[in-house]
């Protein structure tokens, strides 16, 4: 095996820092209470919990009991969706766009079999939402607007205010799926007029299984686990304490470091894109500007991500695809085909997502890389020959 | 998730490219997720003496070509018209569960290509 490793898969998860991994360790042996109990070792443990909590919400513009605890961002979009939903005594309607994530599409499908009716709103060639489709798409017994904050597989970011003014114009509660865009760029849950917003610490150098729900206070829902009082009924069961200090730490971390890693991902990344459409019949997938600081998507043409993927891991390097073959489903990304791609162009499809420890040389490395790969590839591609 | 043989056979296929004087072409496409491959047949007295193909697909559809090819050359074309993509996957050590409906289909390439050759041998 090669000894260069150059991860660029920061939006599937990222490594967990060196000071939120210390701050979590003596949560495990040495302060090991349930924040449940009355005694001494287990307030102790609780004033650690409220502390994550405080610092989540600073970050956030939120109060502490808006901020709830929870496995991460897939249980959070759960918890929002299903919660309000059940919560109604009839069947509504629900908002949603086509490229949400799978953990609200599966959810918005599911609760279509509960009765209630979804509409998908489309999106323009960038990914964009128009928020006068959301305007257009509101009824009577539309109960909830749940837009992402930005893609994860194209990192468009979407006109979040601009929706959550039209839901407030409109009195329907607005949830975003912020998972990708919390650490990385600035977060006020007024500013953006939502009600709920979810969030998962791996994606910001915190570790994997926490995440949280911000769910504004006086917002009702019906919980989709019982058995305890944790998290004020909302998310019952014992807190996972080291992950919640964990994810205190990185959010805090990221949060006062917004700045500057943003103005080096974005300077990163626009090389990256230049670079790789120095290559012949290169697509950028999302839109040119409006996208996250550490997201670049391409579509190599006659060729496919997953054997794009295989190549670039024989040099070290680390990324992802939304082709059909790298997808587990046989099917090219929704979201790829949503913003108009036909099916080769999807299937060629290759995800960079930079993150802290990137640098200009690893850039350089994988465009040096990329070149005799797409090459390679394309050489033996009969749709290249037959161009 | 591959086999070491898979692996060999994506980072050095065998038999790329075309044959400008085949004796047949077979095409096939996985309408689903979009894997395409040409295969290009040169059959001298009745054996494929050269056989070269074309792939736009993941590791496990360019794998599969490149070990058809080195399957059948040398074959007579009722001998490699036994063929089948099951072979291949099992003289490739096995594929994903996924993969063996979606790219797996270097046989049904040489079949069509196969069947080409015959149909110009019939008019010829």
């Amino acid at each position: 095996m090669q000894s260069r490793l150059v991860y660029m898969d920061h939006g599937a998860t990222t490594p967990v820092r060196k000071e939120v991994f210390e701050d979590m360790v003596p949560f495990f042996q040495e302060q090991y209470g349930n924040p449940s109990s009355l005694h001494a070792p287990g307030r102790e443990v609780r004033q650690a919990v409220e502390e994550a909590r405080e610092k989540t919400a600073s970050i956030l513009g939120a109060k502490e009991d808006e901020i709830y605890f929870t496995s991460g961002g897939t249980e959070s979009n759960n918890i929002a969706l299903y919660g309000l939903a059940r919560k109604r005594d009839k069947p509504g309607h629900i908002i949603t766009s086509s490229i949400e994530h799978h953990a609200v599409l599966d959810v918005c499908r599911d609760l279509e079999k509960e009765g209630h009716r979804v509409t998908y709103l489309p999106v323009d060639r960038y990914g964009r939402v128009d928020p006068g489709s959301v305007e257009d798409a509101i009824t009577d017994d539309t109960f909830i607007i749940s837009i992402m904050a930005a893609n994860n597989e194209i990192g468009t970011l979407q006109p979040v205010g601009e929706i959550g003014a039209v839901a407030r114009k409109k009195g329907v509660l607005f949830h975003t799926d912020a998972v990708q865009v919390v650490g990385q760029l600035p977060v006020d849950v007024n500013e953006l007029n939502v009600d709920f917003l979810s969030l998962s610490a791996h994606k910001f150098n915190g570790p994997k299984g926490i995440g949280a729900l911000y769910m504004k206070k006086g917002v009702k829902i019906d919980p989709l686990y019982r058995g305890g009082s944790q998290e004020r009924k909302l998310r019952p069961g014992t807190e996972n304490v080291p992950g919640i200090v964990g994810l205190g730490k990185a959010i805090e971390l990221a949060g006062s470091e917004i700045p500057y890693k943003k103005k080096k991902l974005e300077h990163l990344r626009d090389r990256l894109i230049e670079g790789l459409q120095g290559i012949d019949e290169v697509l950028l997938n999302g839109h040119p500007v409006e996208r996250l600081p550490g997201n670049v998507n391409v579509s190599f043409k006659y060729i496919e991500g997953e054997s794009v993927l295989l190549s670039l891991d024989m040099e070290g390097i680390a990324a992802s695809s939304g082709s059909a073959c790298s997808s587990g489903s046989l099917e090219p990304s929704h979201v790829l085909s949503a913003i108009g791609l036909d099916h080769s162009t999807a299937h060629g499809s290759v995800r960079f997502s930079l993150g802290f420890g990137n640098s200009e040389k690893d850039i350089d490395y994988v465009l040096e890389k990329i070149s005799p790969i797409v090459e390679r590839l394309r050489s033996m591609s009969p749709t290249y020959h037959s161009r | 998730m591959y086999s070491e043989k898979v692996m060999d056979h994506f980072t050095s296929p065998r038999n790329v490219g075309e044959l400008p004087d085949a004796d047949g072409i077979g095409e096939t496409g996985s309408f689903k997720c979009g894997d395409t491959m040409k295969l290009y047949i040169k059959v001298k007295n009745d054996r494929i003496e050269d056989v070269k193909f074309q792939t736009f697909g993941c590791g496990a559809a360019i794998a599969s070509s490149s070990m058809l090819t080195e399957m059948v050359k040398g074959l007579t074309v009722d001998e490699a018209a036994q063929v089948t993509n099951q072979d291949v996957a099992d003289e490739l050590g096995g594929l994903p569960p996924m993969k063996l409906h979606c790219s797996n289909l270097a046989a049904d390439a040489l079949q069509n290509a196969i069947a080409d050759y015959k149909s110009k041998q019939q008019s010829a």
